[in-house]
């Protein structure tokens, strides 16, 4: 990974995704290494991402490293007409890597084309956010102890959520089985059932909760949002549907964990955050320990 | 067969023949080569009908030879096109259409909120799908289809 911008999880081979997870683990038990010493970081985030760029600052900061940057598009030159372009070559001259979160499609990939240094993609529009699926398998290896032979279910907006494309990618190289829970308007796209089918992984899509997540080993959860419906009153027909509530999970298997991006709104009640199957909140804690991982990789410091 | 050709279209002496183009795409074909804008003489005929592909274009084209390169570009369109090479009257070569594996700055992007409706960025995709030709944009990632296909 040495030099190589990360822009999309299917940039990386199986054994790349374990190498980062390894190095995650050993940065999660000693995470003071002044490794990033003398590294300047530039985090570009033309839209703002408080979790995500924190989560990389910290990840920086801890090394050992400086960070460079802006959080809104709107105080820099790109505010005067600049060019993604111009912006990304003037930063390569004051940076050793870069992190950029971007609402245009395409735009990580066509920085680090442009780059003279490496690109991370923190998000670009509802393309990609590689580091963000990188951090889910962490915690879905570190709840299971293991990747392989698990039975995934992905709950709420399955047509839009990038998060879930990106996992669903990633968990099929491990041998994963799938349950797809969702209104009918928010169904997982039909090119990613394809995929699995021409692979020969095994998924069930429902549109009923509390009775499909009892032989769940992961329940990931993402939020429906109103602005997805052309019709207002399909809305709110579904919007409590999907909530998970404490007493749903009495029935699920002891082992499972539920994740979430994050932010939640109200799709998982907060009767559910004291129970120890809840896990968003260490899942972020994760993204420090992924990002530190990511970066030394690139800066081939690991 | 033979004679509804003979009808439709004249014999040229030498140039290129383009056969086998799906009656709807005879004007995308025509546009993406340019032929709008040269100064041969060009015959075409069009909902001609063909046992292989229901009905299907022509044009010939006097004088004009195409590279390659040039007309892998028509595969988006007319995958199943055949080139005849006319030399004096008589066919003196046949070329087929190649479906490329990746094709860059002939079709624009369909997705409104891609980097390359926004920045000066040449479009390039992946041929996902050399039947239906399909593309998937090697930047946003997003798939491209034949019914939306916008040439640049």
């Amino acid at each position: 990974m040495k030099n190589k911008s990360l822009v999309s999880i299917d940039d990386l081979s199986k054994d790349e995704i374990l190498k980062v997870l390894d190095l995650a683990e050993g940065f999660e038990k000693n995470p003071s290494q002044r490794i990033l010493d003398g590294k300047v970081v530039a985090t570009l985030f033309f839209e703002p991402s408080t979790r995500t760029r924190l989560s990389f600052e910290s990840a920086v900061n801890r090394l050992g490293g400086r960070v460079i940057g802006f959080s809104e598009a709107s105080s820099t030159s790109v505010s005067k007409g600049e060019s993604l372009k111009d912006t990304i070559l003037t930063v390569s001259n004051y940076s050793d890597l870069i992190v950029m979160r971007h609402p245009i499609e395409g735009s990580a990939r066509y920085a680090s084309e442009v780059g003279k240094v490496p690109i991370i993609n923190a998000g670009d529009g509802a393309n990609q956010h590689p580091t963000q699926t990188l951090l889910d398998l962490y915690s879905i290896r570190k709840t299971q102890g293991k990747l392989d032979n698990l039975k995934i279910v992905m709950v709420g907006d399955l047509k839009y959520g990038r998060t879930v494309h990106s996992l669903l990618m990633a968990m099929s190289q491990f041998n994963a089985s799938f349950t797809f829970i969702s209104p009918k308007e928010l169904q997982m796209p039909l090119e990613y059932k394809m995929y699995l089918d021409s692979i020969g992984l095994k998924y069930k899509e429902t549109s009923e909760l509390a009775e499909n997540i009892k032989d769940a080993d992961i329940i990931y959860m993402t939020r429906v949002q109103r602005e997805r419906f052309s019709d207002p009153l399909e809305y709110e027909k579904v919007k409590n549907v999907y909530v998970l509530r404490n007493e749903m999970l009495k029935e699920t298997k002891p082992n499972v964990k539920v994740l979430h991006p994050l932010p939640r709104v109200n799709e998982i009640h907060t009767d559910v955050d004291d129970n120890p199957k809840a896990y968003y909140f260490p899942q972020a804690l994760n993204g420090v320990y992924t990002r530190m991982a990511i970066m030394a990789l690139i800066l081939g410091l690991k | 067969m033979k004679d509804i050709k003979q009808l439709s279209v004249n014999a040229i002496q030498n140039g290129t023949v383009i056969d086998h183009i799906p009656a709807q795409n005879l004007f995308k074909v025509i546009n993406i080569l340019g032929l709008d804008k040269i100064n041969n003489k060009i015959t075409f005929g069009t909902n001609l009908e063909s046992q292989r592909m229901g009905l299907k274009a022509i044009i010939k084209i006097s004088e004009k030879f195409f590279e390659k390169d040039e007309i892998n570009r028509i595969a988006m369109v007319a995958p199943h096109a055949k080139l005849n090479i006319i030399k004096d009257y008589a066919v003196v070569d046949k070329m087929l259409v190649d479906v490329p594996d990746e094709i860059s700055g002939i079709v624009k992007c369909m997705n409104p909120k891609c980097i390359t409706n926004f920045e000066k960025v040449t479009p390039r995709f992946k041929v996902s799908d050399k039947k239906s030709v399909s593309l998937k944009c090697h930047y946003c990632e997003k798939i491209t289809d034949q019914e939306h296909m916008e040439y640049l």
